[in-house]
């Protein structure tokens, strides 16, 4: 599948387009087929994203996974500091991204 | 330490009035992001994985108290609590918003800080030796040389649009603490045989993509020559340089494709052009920003005696303390090399720690290292002890400095868009490996450098090992290098074979000193021992 990530131009936050919007949560990402440049090209011009790009990803029993590991450490946050990731309480986040 | 006077103050505070109407606009949508980078990363604010970077500027590592003082304010009010001290000497903060930017820069401003030209085709912050103004062996305080250069290259319009980026590191002491010979200029503050000043000029040096060691293009250019000198060596790689292609642009790639000598004689012809058409710097413009370099006011008739009779207090003097040029005095080296904890990374609250000790024990004077770590320059050698207990109850004081675990690493693949492979977590697990003080005190100087990519942030072509890491297939690689040098004996690591994976690499880096240590004569570090040898017998046991 793909989908779209991108940063939130004021903040620079992570996001991921949902179908309706963005969301910080890799997990709430659609297949956007083959119309992410044009969907890319919308949002840009609306200023409700940055910098957005269309990354591989495939839908596993734990949910969305991107294909690669620098989208799956956008998603998480640094492993290195999982204090300041998504999921500050699960020791074990690290893991998904590995 | 150099002062803004009302001219620095007022471009600065203009920048950032430009700065706070070009976001607006950026965040009104009258720019677009194409638009909007370049002016952005001319103030160093970069877009990261996470969110916006902004890279801060500290010129030739040197701070106040004060500055450290904001440094700690901004991490704590606009970052997620703590900072990281670059391998330019700078401090960066990776968990910036776009719409507080102009604000943390107009904060910045009123410390006499500023992000300029800490990113884009332009002059680099020029570093120099962390121990200037301090160090036993120096000819004099390079700093103001750097600041001298600061002026006059900042916003020179032959130096605003470069091929690429340009840095310059500048040094004084036959001890290469700058790594002057991995820069596009280095500088070497030298005595002729009259006894007048001037510089060894080496230029063309460089890691990233195309390493190099800088050639010696001049041994001895008179000190009041060297803006037009760098003039003409500019001049020379605007003319020439690759602006058609991102990875010949530097002008390491145009010194090695017209050889050293070619590119030399060019230099000489343009400055002998240039020189009658152009003034110098006048000295007394020189001499007005030395004076702000000149030494503070050491105490006089102090004692050299240090009681060592606290164990770990003596480890930390052994590794983390060095000659100061005023009896009485020492040079003290705060590690952010902790075990465990991220290179280079320091909390806000630390940052406060080392404001006071900047403040109370170093004649309010502190230095940012490329190694990643931070310098008290002037501690009067009986106030050591009390230092030493205050870092370490911050957990600033591991007795480490160039040590097998004094790592320096990039930020790696867990912040950084641009990299391949995370840098950090490898540098800690090798920190965990060789984490008992026995062990490093051991293996003595053993310089590990890690990068994240082949933009070679963390130095890893002149580590005595060097790992890179590459994407291998979307899953994280890394090669290892041997026999790199930064220092004044400069050479470029040589790459092992194959790569590793996580763990692998961590193994291999065992494997190598195990070897090292196994073959080693006395008094030997590990980098002579590799120079002694050769590449064989550790890619043998690398390998097997």
């Amino acid at each position: 599948m793909k989908i779209i990530t991108g940063n939130d131009l004021k903040t620079g936050a992570v996001i991921w387009w949902a179908g309706d919007g963005w969301s910080p949560h890799v997990e709430d990402s659609v297949d956007v087929g083959e119309t992410g440049e044009t969907l890319l090209a919308r949002e840009t011009a609306a200023l409700r994203v940055n910098g957005g790009y269309v990354v591989e990803a495939t839908q596993t029993p734990e949910g969305i996974r991107p294909d690669h590991i620098k989208e799956r450490i956008r998603a998480l946050g640094p492993t290195v500091r999982l204090d300041l990731s998504l999921k500050p309480a699960d020791p074990t986040a690290g893991d998904w991204v590995i | 330490m150099y002062r803004y006077d009302q001219y620095d103050q007022a471009i600065v505070d203009a920048r950032v009035a430009e700065f706070r109407d070009q976001v607006a606009r950026r965040i009104a949508g009258e720019m677009n992001d194409d638009q909007f980078k370049p002016l952005r990363l001319k103030n160093g604010l970069y877009l990261q994985l996470h969110a916006y970077m902004l890279r801060v500027a500290i010129p030739y590592g040197t701070l106040n108290s004060k500055q450290v003082r904001k440094l700690a304010h901004i991490a704590r009010t606009y970052d997620r609590g703590y900072g990281h001290i670059t391998t330019r000497q700078n401090i960066q903060y990776n968990w910036i918003k776009l719409e507080q930017a102009p604000d943390i820069l107009a904060e910045l401003a009123t410390v006499e800080m500023h992000a300029i030209q800490t990113s884009g085709e332009s002059i680099r912050n020029i570093s120099a030796d962390q121990y200037a103004g301090a160090a036993a062996d120096e000819i004099c305080d390079p700093r103001a040389w750097a600041e001298l250069l600061r002026q006059y290259t900042t916003f020179h319009p032959e130096f605003s649009y470069l091929p690429r980026k340009f840095k310059i590191a500048i040094t004084a002491a036959d001890d290469d603490r700058a790594a002057i010979k991995l820069h596009d200029v280095g500088l070497k503050i030298v005595r002729n045989a009259a006894g007048e000043l001037g510089f060894e000029v080496y230029v063309g040096g460089g890691m990233g993509r195309t390493p190099f060691v800088a050639p010696l293009i001049r041994p001895f250019l008179p000190a009041d020559r060297i803006c037009s000198y760098l003039e003409a060596v500019l001049r020379v790689w605007n003319r020439h340089g690759r602006r058609d292609n991102i990875h010949k642009q530097r002008i390491k790639i145009l010194v090695h494709d017209l050889g050293g000598e070619e590119f030399t004689r060019q230099v000489e012809a343009e400055w002998q052009a240039i020189a009658p058409q152009m003034d110098d710097i006048p000295m007394k413009e020189f001499d007005r920003i030395a004076a702000y370099f000149t030494p503070p006011a050491f105490e006089t008739g102090l004692s050299d005696e240090i009681d060592l009779s606290d164990p770990d207090f003596a480890r930390w003097v052994k590794h983390n303390v060095h000659a100061h040029k005023q009896p009485g005095y020492a040079i003290a080296t705060i590690s952010l090399k902790a075990i465990g904890e991220i290179p280079g990374d320091i909390s806000a609250d630390q940052i406060d720690v080392v404001a006071d000790l900047t403040e109370r024990y170093s004649l309010d004077d502190l230095r940012a290292t490329h190694a990643q770590n931070l310098v008290l320059p002037h501690v009067r050698k009986s106030d050591l002890y009390t230092v030493w207990q205050i870092l370490r109850d911050h957990d600033l004081a591991t007795a480490s400095l160039d040590l097998v675990t004094d790592i320096i690493a990039c930020p790696g693949l867990d912040y950084c868009s641009l990299a391949n492979a995370r840098s950090i977590p490898i540098a800690q697990k090798i920190a965990d490996r060789f984490a008992a003080y026995d062990v490093q005190n051991d293996l003595g100087e053993l310089k590990i450098k890690i990068s994240g990519c082949i933009n070679a942030c963390g130095h890893h072509h002149v580590g005595h090992i060097g790992i890179l890491g590459v994407d291998r297939k979307g899953t994280e690689n890394y090669q290892l290098l041997l026999g790199g040098s930064g220092a004044e004996d400069a050479s470029l690591g040589k790459i092992t074979g194959p790569g590793f994976d996580e763990d692998g690499i961590v193994d291999a880096v065992g494997r190598t000193i195990d070897k090292y240590r196994a073959i080693r004569a006395d008094g030997e570090r590990f980098l002579d021992t590799y120079r002694r040898v050769g590449f064989e017998p550790f890619k043998e046991a690398i390998y097997g």
